[in-house]
């Protein structure tokens, strides 16, 4: 066996982009002349695993135990250090997650491993995996690469790689393997679960709309009586201007760090150094003057689409198309036109 | 009770980073910066310190250019800091790095809690708080949001952790190293007197042999920093009435197929 591939799951279900890595890995497999096995552990793993036979993989390796339901780190740790240290596979790769970094970091320090982190390029070099991987904020790129023979734990930024094609009825190997650790030697236990609001998967949305600091030009009067009118204008700003056009879309709601760190919207849709780092399709940032630390979350983008009212906005030197003018007049005419177009 | 944080000086988030002829990564003459993510983290050290009448101490892994950010941390009302520095310690393998790391806790011998920033805003390795965890045998506990609560006589730790898909409460065990996330809490700004108190600080360096450990082979290696490739866009400026501008636009998304 040589790259093992880490299928995360939620609530019994695969996360999507889990399907890039088998992508990645099957590719980085085929360039080192072996196969790609992926595991996956927890509720409804076997079901899983017959969708990851269908997305390339040739041997999946299985625990559905309840100590794998909810993500707890010592558990799945533990199984996948000892799948490792059995099969010694060259690569084990994941998207870059929260439970992906955290997993292959811990297993990697487990197993005395090299680790590199949020590859968006993979090429084999004889035995040498060389990584792409931005740095410094995207301002610069660099390349990291595994010393000696070990395995290499890896993990790739969503949506840099893709996945194979579905391939309806294809099979894998199917291994069960059983939990190394039992309830009594996981010291770490769940309370309760609490789902975001409206999910910001910001970095699997193809389509972002963000909106910075300007939405509190809201023309809309704020009711009388409420704590601060500005808040409450950007906050409906989001919620009845910025939203509209981003579900017209099919896409998700982004935001500047002013905008976030004035309240007007959650931690969660921050876009740039200190938020998330994005490359959807179509980028369309609305009143974001275009800051170096905004720029750094969203410059890869491949198309971006800015409108502020200010011409000579930095925003404009790195869009494709500039709209100068008042987001609230421009944005409902946008949003009625992609409704008309789209026929929605 | 004893709180141990990381942190390092990160070129400022504004300046031109560049890689020279000679492959070297610059930013002229911009200063440096604490890792930006780590003001959560300091501050958080500082609060579970006070809450527990305890000890803090911050500690950066690398050469002189990390004292800036250990003397802004001084400053911020950290009460130790020590610097570990070795010459055959290669800081781009982050084996390398949890290994000193987990060895200085050790050293220090006292430690209940852990507590790093996000990750290192220039290179966003993301790792180096879960090797060290694991290399102590620690309970893990990452994206932390809030602390719930702290029971340091029954060595207990409840936490909201952020996961893509929302929020989980957890209860577990010290000792534990642990993330924090912007928002957990309003970093302070240095005062002046701690500014003056840090400048006058000497920082104590450690080496591996200090620590009595030697450094890990090296199992991953940065080899090279490129300059990115230039992309010239040409922006297109689309004019009119906003129903025009609207209309234009997504004639053109239609057009080049980004729809
Ligand atoms: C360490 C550090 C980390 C940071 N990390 C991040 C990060 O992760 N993400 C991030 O975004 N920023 C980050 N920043 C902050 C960044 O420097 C900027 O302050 C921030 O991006 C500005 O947000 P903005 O564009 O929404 O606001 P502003 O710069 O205030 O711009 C608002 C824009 O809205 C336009 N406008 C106003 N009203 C209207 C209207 N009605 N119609 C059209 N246009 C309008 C204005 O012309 C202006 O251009 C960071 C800063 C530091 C120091
Ligand atoms: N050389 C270092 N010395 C001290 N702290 C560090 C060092 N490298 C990373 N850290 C801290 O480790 C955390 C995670 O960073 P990273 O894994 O590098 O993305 C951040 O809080 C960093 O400040």
């Amino acid at each position: 066996m040589s790259v093992l591939v880490f299928i995360e799951t939620f609530n019994g279900q695969p996360v999507m982009t889990s399907w890039e890595a088998l992508g990645a890995g099957k590719m980085v497999a085929d360039a080192l002349g072996t196969s790609v096995s992926a595991f996956v552990f927890g509720e409804n793993a076997s079901a899983i695993a017959k969708q990851a036979a269908e997305f390339g993989a040739s041997k999946v390796f299985v625990c559905d135990d309840a100590t794998l339901n909810d993500f707890r780190l010592e558990p799945y740790a533990a199984l996948l250090t000892s799948l490792v240290k059995e099969h010694t596979p060259k690569v084990v790769l994941a998207v870059g997650t929260n439970r992906g970094r955290e997993l292959l970091s811990a297993s990697a320090a487990d197993t005395d491993s090299g680790m590199i982190t949020e590859a968006i390029e993979l090429a084999v070099e004889g035995n040498t995996v060389k990584v792409t991987r931005p740095v410094y904020a995207g301002k610069l790129l660099s390349h990291a690469q595994n010393v000696g023979d070990g395995t290499l734990f890896l993990t790739i930024r969503g949506r840099a790689f893709k996945p194979n094609a579905q391939n309806a009825g294809a099979s894998a190997e199917v291994v069960t393997v059983s939990p190394v650790l039992d309830e009594s030697a996981i010291v770490t236990k769940v309370q309760s679960f609490e789902a975001e609001v409206g999910t910001v998967n910001l970095t699997d949305a193809a389509i972002i709309v963000s909106g910075g600091r300007g939405v509190a030009n809201n023309p809309k009067e704020a009711p009388a009586g409420v704590s601060d009118p500005t808040v409450w204008k950007a906050q409906d700003a989001f919620e009845n201007v910025i939203k509209p056009l981003a579900d017209v879309l099919g896409g998700a709601v982004g935001a500047s760090r002013a905008a976030v760190d004035a309240g007007y919207i959650s931690y969660a849709h921050q876009v740039g150094q200190t938020g998330k780092v994005v490359a959807p399709d179509l980028y369309i940032a609305c009143a974001i003057s275009g800051a170096i630390q905004h720029q750094a979350g969203m410059r890869n983008s491949k198309v971006i689409v800015a409108i502020n009212k200010d011409a000579e906005a930095p925003i404009f030197k790195m869009a494709r198309f500039g709209l100068v003018g008042d987001i609230f007049q421009i944005i409902p005419a946008l949003t009625a036109e992609f409704k008309k177009r789209l026929g929605k | 009770m004893h709180v141990v944080t990381f942190t390092r000086s990160t070129p400022d988030t504004a300046a031109k980073v560049e890689v020279g002829k000679d492959g070297a990564v610059g930013w002229g003459d911009a200063a440096t910066v604490v890792n930006p993510w780590d003001e959560y983290s300091l501050e958080e050290t500082i609060l579970q310190a006070e809450n527990a009448s305890g000890k803090s101490t911050v500690i950066a892994i690398g050469g002189e250019m990390h004292n800036d950010a250990l003397k802004h941390s001084l400053a911020m009302g950290i009460e130790n800091a020590i610097r570990i520095d070795d010459p055959n310690l290669d800081s781009t393998d982050s084996l390398a790095y949890a290994t000193a790391a987990a060895g200085a806790i050790k050293k220090l011998g006292d430690v209940d809690l852990v507590i790093f920033g996000k990750e290192s805003v220039d290179v966003g390795t993301d790792q180096h708080a879960y090797m060290t965890a694991r290399k102590l045998g620690w309970t893990m506990l990452s994206y932390v949001s809030k602390i719930v609560a702290i029971d340091y006589a029954n060595k207990t730790i409840t936490v909201e952790k952020m996961y893509e898909q929302g929020k989980q409460t957890v209860t577990s065990q010290l000792p534990a190293v642990i993330t924090v996330m912007k928002g957990i809490n309003e970093p302070r700004y240095p005062s002046f007197i701690g500014i003056r108190k840090a400048s006058k600080a000497t920082i104590p360096v450690w080496s591996l042999g200090d620590l009595g450990i030697s450094a890990p082979a090296k199992k991953a290696e940065t080899v090279a920093f490129m300059n990115l490739p230039t992309k010239e866009v040409q922006v297109e400026m689309i004019t009119g009435t906003p129903e025009e501008q609207a209309a234009q636009l997504v004639e053109k998304l239609l057009e080049a197929k980004v729809l």
